[in-house]
């Protein structure tokens, strides 16, 4: 009864107000919400939790699937995108990805002609991790002093190839004059536990996916790739919190912050008042109880970006991929 | 004894019969998306995890592993009554589960399998309960050079174990490894024989391949032999169900061996599809009637249904302890407790031990539940193949184009799985083997993976493979499978000719 009361209201309304109308686009039928990794990948978890965010609140009433297409380190779901321009049932969930894979790759789907921007939800910050018990390292100088005395020699574990993981230790070589050699994994998690294992000496990774081995105490963070430190103050490990960890320019590793942000896109051309309300719906989900403890969780930056605040950010973001892409030769077409 | 006292805790919470409910009605759900190939585990957990945001974690995971029991035990239905794999781990069984089936012994075949499955699945479990604080602690000692090892003794027992032609076998294998290339490399993030279709970006998905090769490949075949169907003869007798439960424990040499190998692959990263080929090959090799293997002979059943679901169980224990999923279906459920808040890792057997202990009590019951309803299917299923061919063949293209579509809804893979039912086709034709070429591409990219990264670790040094006692131990073993035919070939050559030199 209300239901209709209050379609009969947005009815009338929408005569009155048309500017108001287009607030009030809803969906009528099932959202797909395409996470750029596979099951369990952090981007898989990210979209997840918006999902249960939106349906645990009574945000969102209608059924929401989440559907993987992690081909191609996540390329497949921005392919997608391009098959199903206007279609305001479909959310893409990935991260810096979605515009830096092109970079580096011939793909068929153009980040600024195919995907219409929504939101960057929160910020995960990357830390450097080593062994301390199998490499003897305990902070940043004892890593770039035997990073120096073998060269090459130092093994640094990360996620995929030419991608954030190995960007960053790129620019841990250039930062500190050292060579070391690049080991890639199909996820952080595997980086990890071969760092815990004393198989390689350290790992880039997000605070989450090593948290668990820092509290077992064959993981510990050397520094955090911000600028400032992480504001977490709860006893971890060894005493410390989060904000213990001093950042790397702190540290003595000149490089500032280096921080992937969790994004959500919509294809091409969809309607601006479906836009306008995933912006709407997305913003109430990262203030959601259930999103806000995910953030907390994985130690997360929790700043939300949308409009033309997001898109400056994706354009000076791009431009600072493709300038590290360059100089390590990653560049399409340049190698 | 802490474990055991633990255990009754976690017996205590999942003794419920909010829990027992939930398993039964996770076991059937399983079970329906396990029999339709394609769906699979990993579809079906992932579909029911929303489900599970407003449960509490005990019962969620109750609820997602009960359905992951469910589907392993569907799976084998397929692959005995169709020769269609539900699920990746059970393609071994259609070796010789298929030909029972079709000599009209279709409930005799899918009771060996499910009750041996189950076996499996409990030796899984226990091992777990006793051995869950060590393994977590072996599991950190496996590297890149380690994992490249494990892979090594899966593929050399498998070309020392073959029938047939060695250089056939070879062949199959390496049009196997090509296949699992095709796609982003992990290592170099380069795409690889993609020939720039977007579609080929993630991959040749391996249910696809096995859709195509299994189920369209046998359907031609039986058109081309005149579209009889023997499994209309089968008689219904549900006594027999009950015979071949009392049979099992006759055939406790390969039950014992298929455990093993099992656990063995599921705390490894094997996982459970290398556990059911390899313990398939070994079986053929050291059981006494293996050379009959491939014509329906009970123990080509019960090697790779144990170990298959042994390794399935004891694939959660690495990802419980260590945050490292053994297989696809462990990497949603690992999602799942990310999701509901508990972080896996060594933590969390300290931090959460009814959760942990919870499950691992669920799953004895789980699993008893699930051999219990599936028996109780067997009569159904039987019943299917009493249809006429003109029905069922049909009905089989009708599953293997759908299933084929749902593994990522792409209308692509519907044209993949057809040209693999095609080169299936030509395969048997030309005798040679799928087992090796479906093998090669289920650890090919992994074991590519593997190896690169030891080269890596070692800048370029083989001696990496030889580094330690652990490492050493496993290709060592490795090795020695691979040459076994040889040196038996070997060896009877010495004899005969020692034979021939005394009659001379």
């Amino acid at each position: 009864m209300t239901k209709h009361a209050t379609t009969a209201l947005a009815f009338c309304l929408s005569f009155a107000l048309p500017a108001a109308a287009f607030a009030d686009w809803q969906p009528n039928r099932p959202v797909e919400f395409v996470a750029a990794a596979g099951p369990g990948g952090g981007t898989d978890t990210f979209a997840r939790v918006v999902q249960s965010a939106l349906s645990k609140n009574e945000l969102l009433t209608t059924p929401i699937i989440v559907t993987n297409k992690a081909g191609g380190s996540g390329a497949e779901t921005f392919v997608y995108a391009k098959t199903s321009p206007k279609d305001p049932y479909k959310l893409f969930f990935g991260t810096q990805d979605a515009y830096v894979l092109p970079l580096a790759s011939k793909l068929s789907y153009d980040p600024s002609k195919d995907l219409t921007p929504i939101a960057a939800l929160v910020f995960d910050p990357f830390m450097l991790w080593v062994n301390p018990k199998s490499s003897g390292i305990e902070d940043v100088k004892g890593f770039i002093a035997k990073a120096k005395e073998n060269p090459g020699k130092l093994k640094v574990g990360g996620a995929k190839a030419k991608e954030a993981d190995e960007t960053l230790m790129t620019l841990i070589e250039q930062a500190a004059g050292v060579d070391l050699t690049y080991i890639p994994f199909k996820s952080g998690s595997e980086a990890a536990i071969q760092v815990a294992g004393g198989h390689i000496e350290a790992n880039v990774n997000n605070p989450a996916e090593s948290v668990e081995q820092w509290k077992a105490g064959v993981q510990k963070p050397l520094c955090v790739f911000e600028d400032a430190r992480l504001a977490d103050k709860t006893v971890i490990a060894d005493g410390k919190s989060w904000n213990d960890i001093p950042t790397c320019v702190e540290a003595g590793l000149d490089i500032k912050s280096f921080a992937q942000p969790r994004t959500v896109w919509m294809a091409a051309n969809v309607p601006p008042e479906a836009l306008a309300y995933y912006t709407q719906l997305l913003q109430k989900a990262a203030a959601a109880p259930e999103f806000v403890a995910y953030a907390e969780r994985g130690a997360q930056i929790r700043k939300v970006l949308v409009g033309e605040e997001f898109k400056a950010f994706i354009a000076q973001h791009e431009a600072s991929y493709r300038d590290m892409y360059k100089r390590n030769g990653w560049l399409r077409g340049e190698k | 004894m802490g474990n055991f006292g633990q255990l009754m805790d976690g017996f205590a919470v999942a003794l419920t019969a909010h829990h027992v409910l939930i398993m039964i009605v996770g076991v059937l759900l399983g079970l329906v998306v396990g029999v339709l190939p394609g769906l699979g585990a990993p579809n079906g957990v992932s579909l029911l995890l929303p489900l599970t945001f407003t449960m509490d974690p005990i019962s969620a995971i109750i609820l997602l592993t009960s359905m992951y029991w469910g589907a392993l035990f569907g799976g084998s239905t397929t692959s005995i009554l169709f020769n269609i794999p539900g699920e990746p781990s059970s393609v071994a069984t259609t070796f010789d589960g298929y030909p029972m089936a079709k000599q009209g012994q279709a409930v005799r075949a899918l009771s060996l399998a499910f009750s041996s499955a189950g076996i499996g699945a409990l030796t899984g479990v226990i091992v777990i309960t006793l051995l869950s604080g060590w393994v977590a602690q072996f599991a950190m000692r496996f590297g890149a050079a380690e994992y490249f090892a494990v892979y090594f003794m899966a593929f050399a027992s498998f070309i020392g174990m073959a029938g047939g032609s060695p250089f056939k076998t070879l062949v199959a294998m390496m049009l196997g490894f090509a296949a699992a290339t095709v796609g982003m490399d992990t290592i170099s993030g380069e795409s690889r024989l993609t020939f720039e279709f977007d579609e080929l970006i993630g991959g040749i998905s391996f249910l696809i391949a096995v859709i195509g090769l299994f189920g369209l490949g046998e359907l031609l075949l039986t058109m081309e032999e005149g579209l009889k169907f023997e499994g209309v003869k089968a008689k219904l007798d549900l006594r027999t169900i009950f015979r071949t439960v009392a049979e099992v424990p006759r055939y406790w040499a390969t039950l014992v061996r298929s455990a093993l190998i099992g656990c063995w692959m599921g705390i490894t990263p094997g996982g459970p599809t290398a556990a059911s080929f390899m313990s398939y090959a070994l079986g053929r090799r050291f059981s006494r009637r293996g050379r009959h293997f491939g014509k329906g002979e009970p123990e080509g059943i019960i090697a790779p249904e144990t170990a298959d679901h042994s390794a399935g169980s004891c694939a959660l224990l690495p990802m419980l302890a260590l945050g490292i999923p053994g297989s696809a279906t462990s990497a949603v459920m690992m999602g799942g407790l990310m999701i509901w808040g508990l972080s896996p890792g060594p933590m969390l057997f300290t931090t959460q031990p009814d959760f942990v202990w919870g499950l691992i009590a669920s799953m004895y019951m789980g699993n008893i539940i699930a051999v219990v309803l599936v028996l109780a299917t067997v009569p159904l299923f039987a019943y299917i193949l009493k249809a006429p061919f003109t029905v069922v063949g049909p009905m089989i293209t009708v599953v293997c184009v759908i299933g084929a579509y749902t593994v990522a809804s792409h209308t692509f893979d519907i044209w993949l799985a057809l040209l693999f039912g095609l080169a299936g086709y030509v395969f048997k034709k030309l005798d040679y083997p799928l087992a090796p070429f479906v093998l090669a591409m289920v650890l090919g990219d992994k074991a590519e993976d593997a190896f690169r990264q030891a080269m890596l670790t070692s800048d370029g040094s083989p001696a990496i493979f030889f580094s330690n006692g652990l490492v050493s131990t496993m290709m060592g073993l490795g090795i020695f499978l691979l040459l076994l035919p040889a040196i038996t070939a070997l060896a009877g050559r010495i004899r005969s000719g020692a034979h021939k030199a005394e009659a001379a």
